[in-house]
């Protein structure tokens, strides 16, 4: 079953010289609970298809269905994941994962019960009356995902999370975000500029080409999980791929 | 000296500077008072000052124009506060609205707001709504600017997050908006706070009320220095706790939560 469909979607900007083409007839299937691995060099464009998916910016021309239903707009059921976790400052860890649910109306009792199997979930029960500022990077990204799937969307989207972590974190947080995910079976979209990071964690991985974005490649990966970054085989098909990269980037600089 | 001097901690260490600085004073104003040099109603004595401040308040005097006048300022300065709010939010998210009385709110900025009051005394006669006029004009644009410049700076991932999540219209105001832009409210509300107290304190120089301005004037008709620099006193003191202690402490720890000042 087709969870999310993308129909020629192309997106340009209006700048001062023109029209500024990010994302060209973008054409893209995610089978229902499919992990999916978008990467690309800097200003591809994948992060706007990341938007476009979430319903925060409108393609300039084609469609984006998700469970047969066209986006229109922002929906709790597409839930997207910002490079700098985005926590409200103004709430304690517990209040930002029960935002959604707080917006949806639903009780104090119940959404306490959702927070704390949520944080138990993502290690950090003992700070749910900790705020944002007392945490580190890997323990704010920890909280984005735990006030994210509070809302239980179809479809998580996640736009370079672990970006800004150092290695270690970043190899936990890869641990636990397969496990998650072999667990709960969700949608998801995940865009990265690191081509290991890719192959660890996607059963595809979807190469995009230098502005306007383009899909150059779409590359099954078959290898058994839980994977790790340092695995031989991870190492290897990530090189295969990165030169496919390489030649774009080498296009991109004739 | 110097060893109990090390043993403190700096910020004790600072204030106990501080106190011997401000003896330091007490005793050279003291000294010259005695030295005769200045007739009493223009160079008061430390003394002549603490026995106004004693008398005057046994006797209520002081008190009553306190009450008087943190009354009218607390009056003024909630209106202000509420037209401040509302004024910031529609100028930060109304386009047209800021494109046009953005420009007069720009411009009665550069009006002092004392002068606002022969207009005030022409349109409400000679009675408090005068003064409780320039107060609310004294401060409420300090609010509507800081509301406005902070519903405009502050991060729009806030909103996109939030709507990501299933925040819809009129949720965003009182769950997003306004506590994103609560660090730079909180500056605007302790600026119209310092503003509003100096607007009260012109007018009631101006126009007799009861209440701190009134007592400092009567001190003046009456040649009691004592009692002007009593109130005077009184006047820094209501103004730095009010500043330091409510405000200071407020925006700093909305400032630290939000995670703009350096821990």
């Amino acid at each position: 079953m087709q969870a999310l469909e993308v129909v020629t979607v192309s997106k340009f900007y209006p700048t001062r010289s023109g029209d500024l083409l990010a994302l060209s007839e973008i054409n893209l299937t995610v089978a229902a609970g499919e992990f999916v691995c978008a990467i690309g060099p800097s200003g591809c464009g994948k992060t706007t298809l990341l938007y476009i998916l979430a319903g925060l910016e409108t393609p300039s021309s084609g469609q984006v269905h998700v469970n047969g239903e066209t986006v229109t707009g922002p929906d709790p059921s597409r839930v997207l994941l910002f490079q700098e976790a985005a926590l409200f400052p103004w709430l304690t860890v517990r209040d930002n994962v029960e935002f959604g649910l707080r917006m949806k109306r639903v009780p104090a009792a119940e959404r306490h019960k959702t927070s704390d199997r949520l944080l138990k979930m993502v290690h950090l029960e003992a700070f749910d009356d900790a705020w944002v500022h007392e945490l580190s990077g890997g323990m704010k990204q920890r909280v984005a995902l735990a006030r994210a799937l509070a809302v239980d969307p179809a479809v998580l989207l996640l736009d370079e999370p672990f970006g800004a972590l150092d290695a270690i974190t970043r190899q936990l947080l890869h641990d636990e975000l397969q496990e998650l995910w072999m667990r709960m079976g969700k949608t998801v979209v995940f865009v990265t500029h690191n081509v290991r990071e890719a192959v660890v964690l996607g059963d595809r991985v979807v190469v995009f080409s230098p502005r306007p974005g383009r899909i150059l490649a779409d590359h099954p990966i078959h290898l058994p999980r839980p994977r790790h970054i340092d695995d031989l085989a991870t190492a290897e098909l990530a090189g295969r791929i990165a030169s496919d990269l390489q030649l774009t980037e080498a296009i991109r600089h004739d | 000296m110097t060893d109990v001097a090390r043993r403190l901690s700096p910020r004790a260490n600072l204030w106990i500077r501080r106190g011997l600085f401000l003896l330091g004073i007490l005793v050279a104003w003291q000294v010259l008072a005695w030295m005769g040099l200045w007739p009493a109603y223009i160079f008061p004595s430390p003394s002549a000052v603490a026995s106004s401040l004693l008398s005057g308040f046994s006797m209520g005097m002081f008190a009553k124009g306190i009450l008087g006048s943190l009354g009218r300022l607390l009056q003024g300065y909630l209106i202000a506060t509420v037209i401040g709010l509302t004024l910031g939010l529609l100028l930060a998210q109304v386009r047209w609205l800021k494109e046009t009385l953005g420009l007069v709110v720009m411009g009665l900025q550069a009006l002092p707001s004392i002068c606002w009051l022969p207009l005030a005394l022409l349109w409400f006669g000679l009675n408090p709504q005068a003064i409780l006029f320039v107060v609310v004009m004294g401060s409420v644009l300090a609010i509507s600017q800081a509301t406005e410049d902070g519903v405009r700076n502050s991060p729009p991932v806030f909103i996109r997050a939030a709507r990501n999540l299933g925040a819809r219209g009129w949720q965003l105001y009182p769950y997003v908006i306004l506590p994103a832009a609560l660090p730079s409210i909180l500056t605007g509300m302790k600026l119209g706070w310092a503003f509003a107290w100096r607007s009260l304190m012109a007018g009631e120089l101006l126009y007799a009320l009861p209440g701190l301005g009134n007592l400092l004037m009567m001190g003046r008709e009456l040649n009691d220095m004592g009692q002007v620099v009593a109130v005077m006193l009184i006047i820094i003191t209501l103004g730095l706790a009010s500043d330091q202690l409510v405000f200071g402490a407020l925006e700093r720890r909305a400032r630290e939560r939000w995670g703009l000042l350096a821990r």
